[in-house]
């Protein structure tokens, strides 16, 4: 049984830039782990835990030093679990567990990247071979849009879901961006707009896929004695529950995710349920990677997912669960091909009441999600249950 | 399509003999004595029980089409080999194996049965299974 230490996030910032080229990737991590440090109304020299996954460009396993060294901090505890784009919303459940160990009591996590002005190939683009598994996946011109149609395609034949349906997922999350000025595509888009754009990878059309941004955005997770000396309205982290799926020797279940494993581990610890969610931030570098998380979290029924989303049930306020009112990956940001960290902090949001006018939703129990890797391959699943301070 | 824009993989003492046998137009999956656990990609010990003692075991080269996509545009691989039908194809012996399907992508679809052909790549001693529609 988890410790009862409550344990809270007190600050949150994303990073207004979505292409950065006069900055650099490290200049980005700062920027954001000052914006936090001003939300949450903290100074730099409280940090004692620092959390961060790898930099894409680096291509090695030393980012989190690099980034500790650039930052100048000196942490008393430090966690770079790298599951991709699910890795911030684990180490928010990481810092909690630490805080409370007696590790830490404030710890800072940042991401930052900057794809779009790299001109980095992301989704469509034959990689090197690198680990075991890319000689037999790879050699074939796989590719994470690819991997990621495969599991639309094997959706659609189990459940008889369809492309439309998708869209409606990205027609939710443009019609939330219109309200974000900072968001990449503001245009509010209709599921005819997206069965109308070009298949990018049967069955996926280019408007299935997320944004290429850069950016970035970090989070404090601070122990109870920290909160109770701040100003700043606090989210209580409730659950936190992760997993991994992968190719099980050779009995991948394309159709599913492993957030059935990460989200009832978080609905556990928090002793609520998925009935009990009032916002939900989900993963979304494609629309399948949302419409199976949904499905896996328990929201519907597994096969369910595609009558689910159809009539608004996604659209702030009024829809029956709310998601992603920034716009997402899909419409908004994606910094550094890695979407965990945005989630988490559009949660944040909307537990505060921070988020914009027109998509606040009443929301006292918030929900984030995130997937890493390859949901076609293998990939991680983290899911955080949050709460509101007044709640 | 284009043999030689494949990538070569990387052949280490425990897939060598995978790859070997590929390009001598078999397909190799691997098969624990102890569990009795049939599967792919090769691995020296069992991945649900870690022993060691695993054969290797000659599949039929037939199976059907799990899932698959069609990459219509993909930057590093060349645009006459376009589209790119990708897939999963679950193999008789129960093993689902990331591959292509070598056809026209109208003639491929879930459950679609295939069997094995092996393409050439540039290197000597390895071959790459991928898969066409069964004959009828
Ligand atoms: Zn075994």
């Amino acid at each position: 049984m988890a410790s009862e230490e409550p344990v809270y996030i007190a600050g949150a910032y994303e990073h207004p830039t979505r292409e950065a080229p006069d900055k650099s990737t490290m200049q980005l991590h700062a920027e954001v782990a000052k914006g936090a440090l001003e939300d949450a109304g903290l100074e730099k020299d409280d940090v004692d835990a620092y959390f961060t996954a790898g930099v894409p460009e680096h291509g090695s396993g030393l980012s989190p030093l690099v980034a500790a060294d650039y930052l100048g901090l000196d942490p008393s505890y430090a966690d770079t679990t790298d599951y991709g784009g699910s890795s911030y919303v684990s180490h928010v459940g990481h810092a909690a567990s630490a805080i409370r160990d007696g590790k830490c009591d404030v710890a800072l996590i940042t991401l930052a990247g900057r794809p779009r002005s790299r001109g980095q190939a992301t989704g469509s683009g034959v990689r090197g071979l690198q680990t075991m598994q890319d000689s037999f996946e790879r050699v074939y011109g796989v590719t994470n849009v690819t991997m990621y149609g495969m599991a639309a395609q094997r959706h659609m034949h189990e459940h008889g879901t369809t492309s439309a349906q998708l869209a409606e997922i990205r027609a939710a999350a443009s019609h939330h961006a219109q309200y974000n000025e900072h968001a990449m595509y503001q245009e509010p888009v209709s599921v005819e707009d997206v069965l109308e754009s070009r298949v990018v990878a049967d069955p996926l059309h280019l408007l299935d896929c997320c944004v290429i941004s850069d950016g970035g955005g970090a989070l404090l997770v601070v122990s109870e004695d920290v909160r109770s000396t701040l100003e700043r309205s606090c989210v209580e982290v409730l659950g936190h529950g992760e997993a991994i799926g992968h190719q099980d020797a050779g009995r991948i279940d394309l159709s599913k995710t492993a957030a059935d494993q990460s989200g009832a581990r978080a609905f556990e610890e928090a002793g609520l349920g998925p009935e009990h969610v009032d916002y939900a931030s989900i993963y979304d570098s494609f629309t399948i990677t949302v419409l199976e998380a949904l499905e896996d979290l328990g929201f519907c029924a597994k096969g369910d997912g595609g009558k689910f989303v159809e009539g608004g049930t996604l659209r702030a306020p009024d829809g029956e669960l709310p998601f992603n009112t920034d716009g997402g990956g899909l419409c908004s940001n994606h910094p550094a091909n890695r979407g965990g960290m945005t989630k988490v902090i559009e949660a944040v949001r909307q537990l505060r009441g921070e988020a914009t006018d027109e998509v606040q939703v009443d929301a006292d129990v918030a929900l984030a999600h995130g997937t890493g890797g390859s949901i076609g391959t293998r990939h991680g699943a983290a899911t955080l249950v949050l709460g509101g301070e007044d709640r | 399509m284009s043999e030689a824009s494949r990538p070569v993989p990387e052949v280490t003492p425990e897939t060598e003999r995978y790859w070997e046998a590929a390009a001598d137009g078999r397909l190799l999956l691997r098969e624990c004595r102890d569990c009795g656990l049939t599967y792919h990609y090769p691995r020296a010990l069992c991945p649900d029980c870690f022993s060691d003692d695993v054969d290797w075991l000659e599949a039929a080269g037939t199976g059907e089409v799990y899932s698959y996509s069609v990459a219509h545009s993909m930057s590093g691989w060349p645009a006459d080999d376009l589209p790119l039908v990708v897939a999963y194809v679950e193999l008789d012996e129960g093993p689902r194996m990331v591959t292509n399907v070598d056809c026209d992508p109208d003639e491929v679809t879930v459950g679609t049965r295939v069997e094995v052909r092996f393409v050439d790549v540039d290197a000597d001693d390895v071959a790459i299974p991928v898969f066409v529609p069964a004959a009828e």
